[in-house]
């Protein structure tokens, strides 16, 4: 095996966590007040405008599942009363709660002034801050995003979540950093995030060419990091994704394809487009299957559940709050399935894909409830036959490596001698 | 055949064939505003899964084995043509599979009306109302042009008047149970409000009140039972084996959860001034506690569940939630959490629409039953 | 003889096809998978040349010496196979019995032993002298643990449960050794046993000297990974059932395949090339293991659970297939009054349920449609199927081949067939 080379980009992103896990222990002798909320519509602009700190507890749950700590963190949940049959992410988080709070890194978590429950197209999100308000005892405030039950922001569901934002969460905002909305500071941040977004957007559609020099799903989580966190709209976020265009620009020049840890790909087979969020606690071997058979991927939805830049959205500073009503209301997670389909669909088109697949994942109701109707729905649409396969977040027990394996192998050969078919 | 064991909506069925220019709209769990679609000259259907007597041939295709059973069954129904008979249908903002079955019905039946229906969370504010006003709005709009008959504000005043009568009906029969267990067995009262979620309101109203009247002449006789709140059935329906099983393990139900809906408006809905304004007001102010609406109060789900022991003077509890429930499971470690720190008594268990066997629930139940005596006798 | 094999490595069977150059089918062997599949592949494979010999043997002779003759050398061949196995189980066992019998038993134990492979000796010598042998197992296990603990219940007494121990032991040892099982260790011994008949001797020469080359391999199934063959020598399971059963049935374009582990629904095209597939999800409910938990819990053989679930005739309904309660539900169906063939009948239905599911997944069934692995032997599993397939598609084409367990292997020789014209 190759070593992986350590991009500028990726060191960056290391450090930036780093630095704000140590900045979240720091923040109860430093006084810096912390607000807890989800990924999906994250006001990260907002809250750092009142020199609040956001923390993210899938990003804590998915991190602890990377590290080999969230099987011990779930036992411990459910030995609390938690069902086998619930969300993962949640279970993991109030496992680690129970165990010390010690973040993946080893740091110390603080306790929230303010849970921001953006309810963002998953209803889990709900049950999770009221059970985290049961240990915390701390104001929340409910921020409710209307689905896009038929297939777009309707002007009124934007006009109920601009008014949260502006009679509910700014005067909680407020209350709990004892500091002014400031506007301005806000549009500042707000300029900086459609910057970074622009260049997310390059480096994305960067997978249209041949080779892809990036893999779209498991390389781009970590290039989604940071603008789904706490680092949109941060002058670090913004560096961040300047030097990772300029990197994928200089691959796209010379041919390259991504660096995997297995070695370069730039021998690319498949091309495949990802439905369903990744398992983390066998992300490596769950790559390898891919790059073993050097299929990359080129497009995937999972990188859109914390904001859908490619169909043109960018934060407007223009009109903050109504660009930030329209970011909830579009991520991947609040769009109708028929939404979903045609998205898989244009990826499918548009990226030149060869495949889908579909990982399907048992915490998640919100992605896998239908999963299968988009399976036959996208095969119609496409004539190409896609793969379903099942794991989970972070649960490991939830993880059948030969069974993933035989199921994608089985897949990719098929393609193959569809392929040799088509060819003879 | 019983109403509520009818999978092919045979009364409302008749109701539609009585005049060519009648429609149905149906709604799934837990809470769609019936006044709306009465006012739009429509019968609400309530669609609450095809229970144990359906057979999944075609259902399982649709989903994985971790996913409840509920919408299997609901789309076996569609699948065999069951549910032809609606023109429209209605998935409240209940859980995830609920709101993904939305769309999933946008494919698969484009020519029915398909709307989600987005509760609002916001509830202690202005905001919330608004919101929510502005959904009914559409939901007249949309439901009027399906049955070609908009409602007006009588119309919908009109509504609201048969569903205050329907709701007190309910609060009636879940008062005289509570008051005599033994003169209204649940599994009785469960099939008599199954059938109202599929027969027209005024249908339903005579058949309770004459329920009631039997039930006043022939009252029965009290047996030495342990009262029970069985709590957390409030989407998919636990098979009326189940609850018959507890019943005959030594348990009166005193309260329960299931078909949540129809009693989800706690109170009369005023009939003066704006009526969608009435209703919206009703939403916000005036709703039952249940998972699927954000819990505003912090220790809100702690005192919940002693607060329903209190009204019902209930000896414990039995949590009882669908398999893979996902508002039903999440909500649980609170809700027992706090029944515990007041020492009431609890047990828990997962079933799915069609359990077929009842052994362990009979077993469970009973020594739940048993030891709830023997600890009343202890004090 | 330039030929090309399929090796099919399932997770509770090993088989192998021999295809000859015109791709016809030249011999197959099968073996229980065990704990050491390298051995299980072996075994598989010299189950298979042996009878790709045998078959060169007919091609070449049955015209002149008549089909009998043939029959007769191959049960003396099997025979002789199966006493060396004896023999060495047999050195097994005493030398267990100084290891692991206390001294003072030691003797009585190598008695009881001896005189139970002696007996067995006679009886299977008895059998081959009988020309109506009845059908048994195909695997060595099998036969042998019947035939030893039959016989150490007549003479053993009080000392069975030691012997039935050795037995248990030994087995495993004899399983995972490599034994000399070909054509040529024991087809001379076979030849003397049946007389030497000259029609057959002369051809019994040349087919012992004739140089099968195996031009080409291809490995399938669940533990393909393990063979030790370069990656394009291995294919995926599903692809070698759909051309394995288009190659026994041309005109199928949709395959279900219902084996211990997993069940497959396949679409291939009018080449055998899949086109789509969908397998079990992560819960085992359905697939053949399930009802191997039935017949355990019933007390009944794997092959006895389809013929008692064809005479129920009002199908209880079962709810759930999950394996986990199987039992539990079977105890409380059969405590409340309901008869044991119903009780099968319904739950042969909720097993093709599971698979009605799995094809609709993968597109539906067309015309025609191929049933193969285990459960395709199964009749009231067929039924069943051809019930619900009736109901949801009308009128299929149903095939079904009393060679379907080998459809993996089969497809897995035809690619190697691929391989080698490349």
């Amino acid at each position: 095996m190759t070593a992986p080379l350590k991009d500028r980009s990726m060191e960056l992103q290391k450090q930036m966590i780093a630095a704000h896990y140590k900045r979240l222990e720091e923040a109860p002798n430093t006084g810096e007040p912390v607000v807890y909320t989800f990924v999906p519509g994250n006001l990260t602009e907002l809250i750092r405008s009142f020199d609040a700190l956001p923390l993210l507890p899938e990003i804590n749950a998915l991190q602890s599942g990377m590290r080999g700590k969230s099987g011990d963190y779930i036992s411990v949940a459910e030995k609390a009363g938690h069902s086998e049959d619930v969300c993962t992410y949640v279970k993991c988080d109030i496992g680690m709660l129970k165990s010390g709070n010690i973040s993946p890194i080893g740091t110390r978590l603080p306790k929230p002034d303010l849970l921001l429950l953006s309810y963002t197209g998953c209803y889990t999100f709900m049950k999770w801050f009221e059970l985290l308000r049961e240990e915390y005892h701390c104001p929340t405030v409910f921020l409710h995003i209307p689905y896009q039950g038929e297939g777009r922001i309707a002007p009124e569901h934007r006009e109920y979540v601009v008014r949260q934002i502006r009679d509910d969460l700014i005067p909680a905002l407020e209350r709990i950093t004892g500091r002014r909305y400031d506007e301005d500071r806000l549009k500042e941040s707000l300029k900086l995030s459609a910057s970074s977004e622009d260049d997310l957007v390059a480096v994305l559609e960067s997978a249209k060419h041949r080779p892809s020099p990036i893999d779209a799903y498991f390389g781009a989580v970590y290039y989604v990091g940071p603008i789904f966190s706490a680092f949109r709209g941060t002058p670090e976020g913004s560096e961040y994704y300047g030097s990772l265009r300029e990197e994928v620009e200089q691959r796209v020049a010379l041919k390259l394809g991504p660096v995997t840890p297995e070695g370069p790909l730039d021998d690319q087979r498949y091309r495949l487009v990802v439905e369903g969020p990744p398992n983390w606690t066998s992300f490596r071997q769950f790559w390898k299957m891919f790059t073993d058979e050097q299929a990359v991927v080129v497009a995937s939805t999972y990188t859109k559940v914390g904001g859908v830049y490619d169909d043109g959205f960018r934060h407007d500073a223009a009109d903050p709050l109504g660009t930030m009503a329209d970011y909830c209301g579009g991520c991947y997670t609040n769009l109708n399935l028929p939404g979903r389909i045609d998205m898989l669909v244009n990826y499918i088109r548009d990226y030149e894909a060869d495949g889908f697949v579909i990982n399907s994942v048992k915490s998640c109701n919100s992605f896998s409830a239908g999963q299968l109707l988009m399976l036959r729905e996208v095969e119609k649409r496409t004539g190409l036959p896609g793969a379903f396969i099942e794991s989970d977040l972070v649960d490991p027990r939830y993880f059948s490596a030969a069974n993933i394996k035989n199921r994608l192998e089985s897949y990719l050969q098929m393609l193959e001698s569809r392929r040799s078919r088509a060819r003879s | 055949m019983r109403v509520c064991d009818d999978l092919d909506f045979g009364i409302a069925r008749e109701w539609l064939a009585e005049n060519p220019g009648r429609k149905a709209c149906g709604y799934l769990p837990v809470y769609a505003p019936k006044e709306v679609i009465l006012a739009s000259g429509l019968l609400p259907v309530g669609i609450h899964g095809g229970g144990d007597r359906l057979e999944i041939i075609r259902g399982d295709a649709f989903y994985q084995s971790y996913i409840c059973h509920l919408p299997r069954s609901v789309i076996e129904l569609a699948q065999t043509g069951r549910l032809d008979f609606l023109s429209a249908l209605l998935f409240p903002s209940t859980c995830d599979v609920i709101r993904n079955l939305s769309g999933m019905w946008k494919v698969m039946y484009p020519d029915v009306v398909v709307r989600y229906l987005d509760l609002p969370q916001v509830t202690g504010t202005e905001t919330g109302g608004l919101f929510w006003e502005g959904e009914m709005r559409g939901l007249l709009r949309d439901l009027g042009a399906v049955s070609g008959r908009p409602a007006g504000e009588d119309d919908i005043r009109q509504a609201i008047r048969l569903c205050n009568s329907l709701r007190s009906m309910v609060r009636e029969l879940y008062r005289v149970r509570r008051e005599r267990p033994w003169a209204v067995p649940t599994e009785e009262l469960y099939s008599l409000l199954r059938a109202a979620e599929v027969v027209p309101v005024e249908t339903f109203l005579d058949k309770a009140r004459a329920y009631l009247a039997a039930a006043e002449e022939q009252p029965g006789a009290r047996k030495d039972k342990s009262r029970v709140i069985v709590a957390g059935a409030f989407c998919e329906q636990p098979p009326l084996g189940l609850i018959k099983t507890i019943e005959r393990a030594g348990c009166y139900i005193v309260d329960d959860d299931f078909l949540l809906g129809n009693r989800f408006l706690m109170s009369d809905v005023p009939t003066d001034g704006d009526p969608v304004r009435q209703l919206t007001n009703a939403l916000l102010h005036d709703t039952v506690r249940s998972p699927v609406l954000f819990e505003a109060s912090q220790d809100g789900k702690r005192r919940l569940m002693k607060e329903r022991v209190e009204a019902a003077r209930a000896d414990g509890i039995i949590f009882a939630a669908a398999s893979f429930c996902d508002p039903a499971l999440l909500d649980r470690p609170m809700l027992r959490a706090g029944a515990e720190a007041d020492a009431i008594p609890c047990i828990a268990f997962q079933f799915s629409e069609n359990t077929g066997q009842f052994q362990q629930f009979r077993e469970q139940a009973g020594t739940f039953a048993d030891s709830i005596k023997l600890w009343g006798d202890n004090e | 003889m330039r030929c090309v094999v399929g090796v099919d490595l399932g997770s509770t069977t090993t088989k192998a096809v021999i295809l000859d150059e015109q791709r016809n089918v030249l011999g197959r062997g099968i073996t229980n998978s065990r704990s050491n599949y390298d051995l299980a592949v072996d075994v598989a494979r010299t189950e298979a040349f042996v009878a790709a010999r045998f078959e060169l043997l007919r091609r070449r002779v049955a015209g002149v010496a008549g089909v009998a003759v043939l029959e007769r050398l191959f049960r003396a061949f099997r025979l002789e196979q199966m006493l060396y196995e004896f023999k060495r189980l047999h050195a097994l066992m005493e030398e267990e019995c100084g290891r692991s019998v206390p001294p003072e038993r030691r003797r009585e134990t190598i008695e009881a032993v001896t005189e139970i492979f002696r007996r067995i000796e006679a009886e299977e010598s008895a059998a081959f002298a009988q020309p109506e042998a009845p059908r048994r197992s195909d695997f060595f296990r099998d036969f042998a643990g019947s035939s030893f603990t039959r016989i150490a219940e007549e003479i053993a007494g009080p000392g069975f449960d030691r012997l039935q121990g050795l037995f248990d032991k030994c087995i495993i040892l004899v399983e995972n050794e490599p034994l000399a099982l070909g054509f040529r260790d024991h087809i001379g011994a076979a030849l003397a046993r049946i007389g030497r008949p000259p029609e057959v001797a002369s051809a019994v020469n040349e087919a012992v000297n004739e140089e099968i080359p195996e031009i080409a391999t291809v490995g399938t199934g669940y533990g393909r990974a393990r063979l030790p063959f370069p990656k394009e020598q291995i294919r995926s399971e599903i692809l070698c059932h759909g051309l394995g059963a288009h190659a026994m049935f041309p005109d199928t374009r949709t395959v279900l395949d219902i084996g211990g582990q997993d069940t497959k629904a396949i679409q291939v095209d009018a080449g055998g090339i899949v086109t789509s597939f969908q397998m079990n999800d992560r819960c085992a409910a359905g697939c053949g293991r399930y009802l191997g938990y039935i017949a355990d819990e019933m007390n009944l053989g794997l092959h006895e659970l389809g013929p008692l679930a064809e005479r129920g005739t009002r199908p209880t309904r079962i709810n759930s297939t999950c394996t986990v309660f199987a039992g539990a539900e079977l105890r409380d169906r059969l405590s409340l009054g309901e008869k044991r063939e119903d009780i099968l009948a319904g739950l042969h239905r909720a097993i093709m349920l599971r698979a009605m599911s799995l094809l609709a997944r993968s597109g539906g069934v067309f015309d025609e449609f191929t049933f193969t692995g285990g459960v395709a032997r199964n009749p009231a599993a067929v039924r069943a199927l051809r019930a619900l397939v009736s109901d949801s598609y009308g009128e299929r084409v149903l095939n079904i081949s009393p060679d379907s367990i080998y459809t993996g292997a089969l497809g897995a020789a035809l690619f190697a067939g691929k391989v080698a014209e490349r």
